[in-house]
């Protein structure tokens, strides 16, 4: 069955089984290595994948449900070339080991972001609750996300500078 | 395949000039000293690796185009190694990092390293790298110290070029010809100066990072190759079990499926596409009869169960004569069988070419002994399995890549001509990974009149913690076939670094003592390495009796500590970290402690001191480690930021290892086969702040770090609950259930 | 004149009715006890004090998620306003520190402060009243020696008059009944005792008896299902809807463990309760099993019969392979839209190999696909079971982002007719969109129930 998806702002048509995890079409259809397989079960994160502006578990979610919405992994955060707030906070604090969980951790940051760029040390251990890591990145990944806030906000406020100014 | 060809013949190359080379000198010999022929010498003995790869350009290549490229058989196994190591090369080269082509672990590529294990990575292959990198710059030096006509002391090299005083420079790749780095390399090397160093002992970024936050391809998982297919494996439902029936029509029926795969109790599936195969998997999962047994020791007797196992004890470590004089502290602690949980479960790739050659790309620790198991089982020579080194998740230790690159190996053998990619599923990577070993350790020490430790007998009830390939019978698909490869028999084995005995000679000066390593050869769960090896647990025991001896000796546990050590370096890990946690005697609120410990990973590798602060939460059981604060000596140091990254990772994991985890078993299978029913630490528990504070040894050999804290970090937990609570805790890990228990309504 | 005979009366009337209402409504402070928060006690009592402080589930409503224990503080939603739990460390000033044991036997025992302020029974007095004065100096004793955290609750937020405290004094007139159990002589040693946990401290007809127009216990209703913290509590007397009937080895294993076989997980505000219920020796929880299995009766012949059947099909040796625990639908193309999506989204995990409490509970099972009430599985179904911290517990992920309201309520009308044969769910859409809200508060744990990290309560979407 074909199936319509916007990843990362580009339309495509994917022909799977409705049924299919959306982890699995992302992977294997659509070659994208952001959202990682780790449990199938919705327990560890690292699928972890924003779908209109929510944090969501790809690995549960079945690509019928998904006609027409807006989803974004981490290859829509930016490129090596030019990361986004996020990656470049990640790469700056060196906020990984293996860091395959990663990608999880920052899309869940990322939908947190998006409504608060300021989040508190507890908000944001809140929205990760679900992303495991297992290398004990943890310090780094909260500063991590902190500092992207910081870098989301720098990025904004010349705007808001200007348009006050004008 | 022609790269792989090339790289194949290259090494071949090697191997037989090799010789020739050897011949050749020998030659010499004769020419200049006619005399009856004798035995050679034995070689004169390299630093770190190059003593096993001993030329140059099995190290560093530099060709004509100006390329360098730098090997090693050791693997980034996300603890930042392909970075460090890159940093030794660059350095000693005179040449920036990013020019660096580096080649990590491929058998037909890299030197055979073994193991990228034990925290040997810099003090193996880093020293190789230096000494080697060192003298191809002195070659490089001297040869256009030829062509300019200059002594070589005029010279410096820079940024891939060797420069003159007088302005004339030459590129390396203009100064190296045919076989100038095919070369034995020496025993000393005219390494850098501390002083002078430009890359190394900064906190160089991680080179692999940017890509695993865009999503560029990082790891074997990513790994898509031109007509790849998918499989995955129908493990048994409990260790023992035998296949007994299977109705394999349906799964094959499935969209998409390309062939069930069966060699006795080995099972899989292979389909085109990855969620195609794993609904095949479940399907032929349902279709599947076992006949199980119950082969798994009773979960809540294991201590004894331990101890029913003991074969043969070996001494570690014997001082003076042990006596019951004194003030006696005695003790039994407990270790469970705990999994790696790499978050990404184990995965591979493995291609039979048509040539009859076997592809296999994984994220084992070893390559080159993984190659030997896989040839083993597929009876294949060794030379026509390729075995290349590419990134997983993290693994902490022997997980299961070995294994997922046998099921590929198994796989691909059977549909020539297809790649096929292979990933263990959650339930899989829990159930059937090599566990840590559970483990028994018993006290008994004495304190004379002036608060000294005047006798110690150590105990300590462990299988073998190292059950890698080796042969084929240490790899699960091999085990599986109908034709079974049979584990080899573990054997009790003292070294230096140890195994399960690792760590269990305490570092502190006691005059009289007795260490045995009582040793089980059956493993009834299926064990190996898992980070820091034994002493993770033997640290924990010795580290939570020394604060009990103070306590008796109604001494501070720091001050305790320094005054048994005499070590000046370990003396001062244990200064620093004190000082900056700000440890002293006051107070703490209620249900609050502190906590301290120490040791010397493998008693040769790096010193690593830990004080923390927890809070206890008597109605719950619940502990929270609040502020870490740690002091590591890793000797030389190469990246700082690198051992700070280890080291609180570390931290974290023995952290969650100590009050969360153990296997759960039933006496037929595992049952703790998830994050639901394995917990790990979560964000909601994470410390507030974690602190890495580390002691420069400028010119001092590298010290062995990512194990450095699995130790320390759970016996200063223990602690901190101790002081807390007054309650001490001998059993890991410290659940909920354990901590309400031990302190009651208090 | 009659008028003014009528005017007499009148008055007369009020200031008797209003001198009766002060006498009735009037408690003596009982002075502070400057000594008391440094009273030492036996430490067996105390150990006894916190194992009835955990049958108790003081925790519970006297905890604000995150904050230090018993330190209050914690708003509890009532249909008259929020009231705010009362800090019970023995601070001197903001918590029991300068309560007497009399202050506290009496706040236990009739529902008045030490200050002679009548309480909000949301304090479920109705059910302390019923504790004995020596359990209740156990408590006292593990209370004051908890440690001290100076913390003032917020003032309660009421409807207009129900500030005003005297008035409570007319509510235990009409709703309170006083004091301890009388025997029952023809019953066993472990009902009596099982009567004695449950209707006392256990206080389970808080949530599971409904309440009437008042706030009080419909006693004429006795567990027949209630409400708390946005939750359903299921109805625990005849009728009970889940499909294999409670018996007392499978309530007390559940009470026990928190979970069973044919019951699933707890969760909610019940989680909490099983949590803290560990504490308790098995003999308690057998007889409060026994207890409340009596007051659930025999099934009936037909419940009976559905249940011998399910049994058949749910008992005995699960194929659960340590391979993959889930299995897997065909395909998704249910001839409905609840229905596919259940099929895609919800069968892999309920309808897999993987064992009780870990796997999805087979909704043949369900007493949430039975309730008269559907809340209880919007509720899971929007916030999922979040991961406990650091203990094994049931992980279900939220589908609140996935699904929407109309989505949410087809798969639950497909489950409500493929597994249960009462009537279909009305207003489904509605109760999914306020529930999604907040518009209707749901308090969300992980199913270990003693979680109070911050992030586990409370609806997010504001």
């Amino acid at each position: 069955m074909s199936i319509s998806l916007t990843v990362n702002g580009r339309p495509h048509q994917v022909d799977v089984d409705p049924a299919t995890p959306l982890l699995y079409v992302l992977r294997d259809d659509l070659a994208l290595n952001g959202a990682k397989y780790g449990c199938g079960l919705g327990q560890c994160g690292s699928c972890t994948v924003v779908v209109d502006g929510e944090a969501v578990l790809s690995c549960m979610v079945p690509v019928m449900l998904l006609e027409g919405r807006e989803i974004t992994t981490i290859e829509g955060l930016g490129t090596i070339e030019e990361p986004g707030p996020l990656q470049q906070a990640f790469i700056e604090l060196q906020a990984a080991q293996c860091g395959y969980c990663i990608p999880g951790m920052m899309m869940s940051a990322h939908a947190l972001l998006r409504r608060n760029a300021r989040p508190s040390d507890a908000e944001i251990r809140e929205a990760l609750a679900t992303n495991l890591c297992r290398c004990g990145t943890h310090m780094r990944i909260l500063a991590a996300i902190r500092r992207a806030g910081e870098l989301m906000q720098a990025a904004s406020l010349p705007k808001a500078d200007k348009g006050r100014a004008g | 395949m022609g790269i792989l060809q090339q790289e194949i013949t290259r090494r071949t190359v090697i191997a037989g000039t090799g010789g020739l080379v050897v011949s050749f000198s020998l030659g010499r010999a004769f020419a200049q000293a006619p005399a009856p022929p004798a035995p050679p010498a034995p070689p004169a003995s390299l630093p770190g690796s190059l003593d096993d790869d001993r030329f140059l350009d099995s190290w560093i290549r530099v060709d004509p185009d100006n390329s360098v490229t730098v090997f090693t058989g050791k693997a980034e196994l996300g603890q930042g190694i392909r970075t460090a190591l890159l940093q030794v090369a660059a350095e000693e080269l005179e040449v920036d990092p990013q020019e660096i082509e580096f080649v990590t672990a491929d058998t037909g590529r890299t030197p055979n390293e073994g193991f990228t294990a034990g925290s040997q990575s810099m003090q193996n292959s880093g020293t190789a790298i230096r000494n080697a990198a060192a003298q191809v710059r002195a070659l490089l030096l001297a040869e256009a110290a030829k062509r300019f006509g200059v002594a070589a002391a005029e010279l410096r090299a820079e940024n891939k070029s060797v420069l003159a005083k007088d302005g004339r420079s030459v590129s390396y790749g203009e100064l190296v010809s045919g076989q100038m780095l095919h070369v034995e390399a020496q025993p000393q090397s005219a390494l850098k100066q501390p002083g002078t160093f430009r890359v190394m002992g900064k906190a160089l970024p991680r080179v692999d990072i940017p890509a695993k936050v865009t999503g560029r391809a990082a790891y074997v998982q990513d790994l898509r190759l031109d007509g790849m297919l998918h499989a995955r494996v129908v493990r048994p439902p409990s260790p023992a079990a035998t296949l007994a029936e299977l109705d394999q029509g349906a799964a094959e029926a499935m969209p998409g499926v390309v062939s069930v795969v069966r060699d006795g109790n080995f099972l899989a599936v292979v389909g085109e596409k990855e969620f195609q195969a794993v609904s095949a998997m479940r399907a032929l999962a349902a279709a599947a009869r076992w006949q199980e047994r119950d082969t798994l020791p009773d979960q809540a007797t294991l201590p004894a169960v331990l101890q029913g196992l003991e074969r043969e004890v070996g001494t570690v470590a014997e001082a003076g004569v042990l006596s019951s004089n004194g003030k006696v502290f005695e003790a039994t602690y407990t270790r469970p069988y705990q999994i790696h949980g790499s978050i990404g479960p184990s995965c591979a790739v493995a291609h039979m070419k048509a040539d009859g050659t076997l592809d296999v790309w994984s994220h084992t620790q070893g390559v080159f002994p993984d190659r030997g198991a896989i040839a083993e089982m597929l009876a294949m020579p060794e030379e026509k399995v390729h075995v290349i080194h590419m990134e997983g998740s993290g693994c902490y230790g022997h997980n299961g890549a070995d294994d997922a690159a046998a099921d590929a190996a198994l796989i691909a053998s059977k549909i020539p001509g297809k790649p096929v990619r292979v990933q263990w599923m959650r339930e899989q990577e829990h159930s059937w990974e090599p566990y840590g070993p559970a483990m028994l350790m018993k006290v008994s020490a004495t304190l004379d009149d002036q608060g000294k430790i005047a006798s110690w007998a150590y105990d300590l009830w462990s299988n073998t913690h190292s059950t890698r390939p080796g042969g084929a019978g240490a790899l699960l698909a091999a085990r599986h076939k109908a034709q079974p490869f049979q584990p080899e028999p573990a054997e009790l084995r003292i070294s230096p670094s140890g195994n399960g005995d690792r760590n269990a000679n305490p570092l502190y000066t006691i005059p009289n003592k007795r260490v045995l390593w009582h040793f089980l050869p059956d493993m009834p769960l299926r064990v190996s390495a898992l980070r820091a090896l034994g002493g993770y647990a033997n640290v924990f025991a010795i580290e939570s009796t020394i604060d009990e001896l103070a306590l008796m000796a109604e001494a501070d546990p720091v001050e305790f500590r320094l005054s048994h050590m005499e070590d000046p370096r370990a003396r001062a890990v244990i200064e620093l970290a004190a000082e900056r946690f700000g440890w002293d005697k006051a107070q703490m609120p209620r249900n609050r402690g502190r906590g301290f410990a120490f040791a010397r990973y493998k008693n040769l590798a790096a010193y690593l001191a830990v004080a923390m602060e927890a809070e206890v939460e008597p109605e719950t059981g619940r502990v929270r480690v609040a502020r870490v604060v740690s002091a590591i000596d890793s000797g030389e140091i190469v990246n700082p930021d690198g051992i700070r990254n280890q080291t609180e990772g570390g931290i974290l994991q023995s952290i969650s290892w100590t009050l969360y985890e153990a296997v759960a078993f039933d006496r037929t299978r595992i049952t703790s086969t998830d994050w639901s029913s394995y917990p790990i630490l979560r964000f909601a528990s994470v410390p507030d702040s974690v602190e890495v504070n580390i002691i420069e040894r400028p010119g001092e050999p590298f010290l062995g770090t990512g194990e450095a804290a699995q130790g320390p970090a759970a016996a200063a937990v223990a602690n901190a609950i101790r002081n807390a609570t007054g309650k001490r805790l001998y059993d890991l890990p410290f659940t909920r259930d354990r901590i309400r228990n031990a302190v009651g309504g208090a | 004149m009659w008028a003014l005979r009528v005017v007499i009366v009148c008055v007369a009337a009020i200031v008797l009715a209003a001198g009766a209402f002060f006498f009735l409504a009037w408690r003596s402070e009982i002075p502070e006890d400057a000594a008391a928060a440094e009273a030492t006690f036996a430490p067996e009592l105390v150990a006894k004090g916190a194992q009835l402080a955990a049958l108790g589930n003081c925790i519970a409503c006297h905890t604000v998620p995150g904050k230090p224990a018993f330190s209050g503080g914690l708003a509890v939603p009532t249909p008259f306003g929020t009231i705010y739990s009362t800090n019970i460390t023995p601070d001197r000033e903001t918590g029991i520190g300068g309560w007497s044991e009399e202050a506290f036997q009496r706040a236990m025992n009739e529902g008045v402060d030490r200050a002679g302020r009548h309480l909000y029974p949301a304090f479920p007095y109705d059910h302390f009243t019923r504790v004995s004065a020596e359990d209740n100096r156990a408590l006292y004793a593990f209370l004051m020696t908890r440690p001290a955290v100076k913390a003032e609750a917020p003032q309660n937020d009421l409807q207009f008059p129900l500030e005003y405290r005297p008035l409570l004094a007319a509510w235990k007139l009409a709703f309170f009944d006083r004091g301890e159990l009388e025997p029952d002589t023809s019953q066993s040693e472990a009902w009596t005792r099982g009567r004695y946990l449950v209707e006392g401290l256990g206080h389970c007809g808080a949530c599971h008896t409904p309440r009437n127009a008042f706030g009080a216990e419909d006693r004429d209703q006795y567990f027949s299902g209630g409400e708390a913290e946005g939750w359903q509590a299921y109805a625990i007397n005849k009728d009970s809807k889940a499909p294999i009937p409670w018996d007392e080895q499978s309530l007390a294993f559940y009470l026990r463990n928190g979970w069973h076989e044919f019951h699933g997980v707890s969760r909610g505000p019940m989680a909490e309760v099983t949590g803290n219920l560990s504490g308790l020796p098995d003999s308690d929880i057998m007889a409060i099993a026994t207890y409340v299995t009596s007051i659930m009766g025999d099934p009936t012949p037909e419940r009976g019969q559905r249940a011998a059947e399910l049994r058949e099909t749910f008992e005995g040796d699960y194929r659960e392979q340590a391979g993959d625990s889930q299995s897997s639908p065909v395909s998704a193309s249910g001839g409905s839209p609840g229905e596919a999506i259940y099929l895609a989204a919800c069968a892999s995990c309920h309808e897999g190999q993987r064992r009780q409490p870990f796997g999805g509970l087979n909704f043949n099972l369900s007493t949430a696909v039975n309730a008269p009430n559907p809340q209880n599985i919007v509720n899971v179904v929007l916030f999922g079971l979040p991961p406990a911290d650091g203990e094994a517990s049931a992980v279900m992920p939220p589908f609140r982002h996935l699904l929407s309201d109309q989505q949410v309520a087809d798969v639950l009308a497909y489950m409500r007719e493929r597994f249960s044969e009462e009537q279909p769910w009305a207003g489904l859409v509605e109760l999914v969109a306020n529930t999604r809200s907040g518009a209707h508060q749901v308090t969300i744990r992980p199913s270990d129930g003693i979680e109070r990290a911050p992030h586990n309560v409370g609806a997010e979407e504001g």
